[in-house]
């Protein structure tokens, strides 16, 4: 009995961790193994082992317009984003000018309102401007909420540089413009790729702010959403397991190239 | 190596101020500093010694005044105009840079294409050639200072600003990087400017010190000027220890003043003294004293009435506090290498010394200035 409690002890945490993670993850392998089943369209009981959906993601009317216009407005929101936030991040972090800490919290405000409020909103807003929504205004859209996320990732790693740093590129002879191309921005870029990652993941993974605004268009949560009625497609599935697959492969590469580097 | 640069000369500081606010950091300073030298900038922490550097640099504009460089006026130039290169005090090595192409920094910006003979000369001056293609981050502190060393060298400035760049080392590895910058410094030849708050620091490197505070310029000149006869109580006791004792010129004797320090009659050199008026504090260093019993004859000027306060035995000497009959403690180091008997605590004895090394103060200064001025450990102390 002593035993079995001092093993349970020793092995409290590791119980803990396998209990979490299990909760976890069981969604994650519920999609995986669901994207194998022959179920045809309507996929919520398993009904047999197959290679069908993965040999035909595109199988199930829709699904990959739908894909492609989620992969479509997240890489053009995630572009301008980027490059707007990272702009705002380099302004807030760097330079003193009036009105900054309310700039600091204006980018604060998307963030903080809830999404159906910004998503109406909006809606209205396009209505008002008559711009019929569809697939630019949702790109508008979402580069507005990505933009904040971006602002606050870079300006976190902007205010971590050493300003010394940029004063020794200075003293060594390279001027404004190559201090930033030479110093500044190869130490902020893990920064703003992660912001990206952000950005992109957000966008993508929009369902409410997109839903009021792209009209007749469909994306892929809104996809989900609509044949969640009827029973979702096991193409969902596998489209939704590469995704988790390549986001996967993509950390792992990160960290190997990472360690790699720090080797060297 | 590269070729000199086409502004070189001595760097002239005119009337530099730099006002932050309300608060002054450097205060109408004026300084030549000779091409070639080892010049070492010295003040506690806040004394706008950094500023002072920062503003050479070119990393801070100044108030006002003027900065040359030879007959170049670079007060308002860029930074990355002038042919000056600074040794940072966290060193500020490029993170994202191999040590190689941290070295290369410079050259490369500079429009040079050949660098490699170049930064491998400047990894051999300072015996790091085998870290060539190592990243900052798995270097030890001591070598990347000696990569920021390399750094700023391979460029072969006009003059090389050197910013507290041992404070981050811990004492064993200071005193060899001591030695070797001065070596260094006489092998390529360059002015150095370092600044530190360290004054063992700056008397072992350094040909020429100026004392800096508040701002000011205290006192310049060779160590063992500013060691043996100091101008002011500041420089008296941030530099070394002194002992200060009130008293007054009472006659003069040739080339000597008589002096009364509390009924005692002592001799001080009239070139020693920067009395303005009768007033003085006399100052003697601690060894240069020697202690005798009341019945050993002794030479030189003397006190009389002492009595052994406390004796700390530290290997290399014997410190002692002697209280003197007008109830101040003298502080006295005495070499261990006599055959005189260590003295106890509770004897009476003489204190005497030669009176060549007496050095008089004004009266009305504050004898303790400069004495509580602790080492700052932190990184940044001017602003």
């Amino acid at each position: 009995m002593r035993k079995v409690s001092r093993w349970f002890q020793r092995n409290l945490i590791r119980i803990y961790a396998l209990v979490a993670f299990t909760y976890l993850l069981i969604p994650v392998a519920y999609t995986v193994v669901f994207s194998f089943n022959d179920g045809g369209k309507s996929n919520l009981i398993w009904k047999g082992f197959t290679f069908a959906n993965w040999l035909n993601p595109c199988g199930a009317p829709e699904v990959c317009t739908a894909l492609g216009n989620s992969i479509k407005i997240g890489l053009l929101a995630t572009t301008f984003a980027t490059i707007l936030g990272t702009m705002i991040a380099f302004a807030i972090g760097r330079h003193k000018f009036r009105g900054r800490s309310s700039t600091n919290l204006l980018i604060f405000l998307p963030m903080a309102t809830p999404e159906i409020v910004l998503g109406a909103s909006l809606l209205s807003l396009f209505l008002t401007l008559k711009i019929n929504p569809g697939f630019w205004p949702t790109v508008i859209a979402h580069i507005m909420f990505c933009m904040s996320f971006v602002v606050v990732t870079v300006k976190a790693r902007i205010a971590s540089l050493d300003p010394r740093l940029e004063q020794a590129a200075m003293d060594l002879y390279a001027n404004e413009v190559e201090t930033f191309r030479r110093v500044t921005l190869p130490l902020v870029a893990p920064g703003i790729a992660a912001a990206a990652l952000l950005a992109f993941s957000l966008s993508f993974d929009d369902f409410i702010i997109t839903n009021f605004n792209s009209g007749t268009m469909t994306t892929f949560p809104k996809f989900i959403y609509v044949s969640a009625a009827r029973g979702i497609p096991p193409q969902a599935n596998v489209i939704g397991s590469s995704m988790f697959i390549i986001a996967l492969v993509i950390v792992i590469l990160g960290q190997v190239v990472g360690r790699k580097r720090a080797v060297k | 190596m590269a070729e000199k640069s086409s502004i070189h000369g001595d760097l002239r500081l005119v009337n530099l101020t730099k006002t932050y606010g309300d608060f002054t950091a450097v205060n109408d300073l004026s300084l030549t500093i000779p091409e070639g030298s080892f010049f070492a900038l010295l003040g506690p922490s806040g004394c706008g010694k950094t500023t002072t550097l920062r503003m050479v640099a070119g990393l801070e504009e100044p108030t006002n005044g003027q900065i040359f460089l030879g007959d170049t006026d670079i007060t308002f130039t860029k930074p990355y105009q002038r042919p000056i290169n600074t040794v940072f005090q966290n060193y500020a090595l490029f993170p994202h840079l191999s040590i190689f192409e941290n070295i290369a920094f410079g050259l490369r910006r500079r429009g040079i294409k050949d660098v490699k003979e170049q930064v491998e000369k400047a990894l051999e001056l300072v015996e790091l050639s085998h870290l060539a293609s190592r990243k900052p981050t798995q270097l030890s502190g001591g070598q990347q200072q000696r990569i920021a060393l390399a750094r700023a060298i391979v460029n072969r400035p006009a003059l090389l600003l050197l910013d507290e760049p041992l404070g981050a080392l811990d004492l064993k590895l200071r005193r060899q990087m001591q030695i070797e910058l001065k070596w260094i410094q006489k092998e390529v030849g360059l002015t150095f400017v370092h600044v530190t708050h360290d004054q063992e620091e700056a008397m072992t490197m350094a040909d020429t010190i100026a004392v800096m505070n508040e701002g000011e310029i205290e006192q310049l000149g060779s160590p063992a000027d500013l060691y043996d006869n100091p101008k002011t109580a500041f420089v008296a006791n941030f530099l070394g220890q002194s002992n200060l004792i009130k008293g007054t010129i009472s006659g003069n004797d040739g080339d000597n003043h008589i002096v009364d320090l509390f009924g005692q009659k002592i001799s001080l050199a009239k070139n020693r003294s920067h009395a303005v008026d009768n007033s003085i504090y006399a100052g003697i260093r601690p060894e240069k004293f020697r202690i005798s019993r009341l019945e050993t004859p002794t030479s030189g000027n003397i006190l009389t009435g002492g009595k052994i306060e406390d004796v700390s035995y530290i290997g290399v000497s014997t410190q002692y506090q002697v209280l003197m009959p007008w109830g101040q403690e003298v502080m006295i180091f005495e070499q261990n290498d006599d055959a005189v008997a260590p003295f106890s605590v509770g004897e009476n004895v003489n204190i005497s010394w030669e009176s060549g090394f007496t050095f008089a103060l004004r009266g009305d200064e504050d004898a303790e200035a400069g004495m509580e001025v602790e080492p700052e450990e932190t990184i940044d102390d001017d602003e």
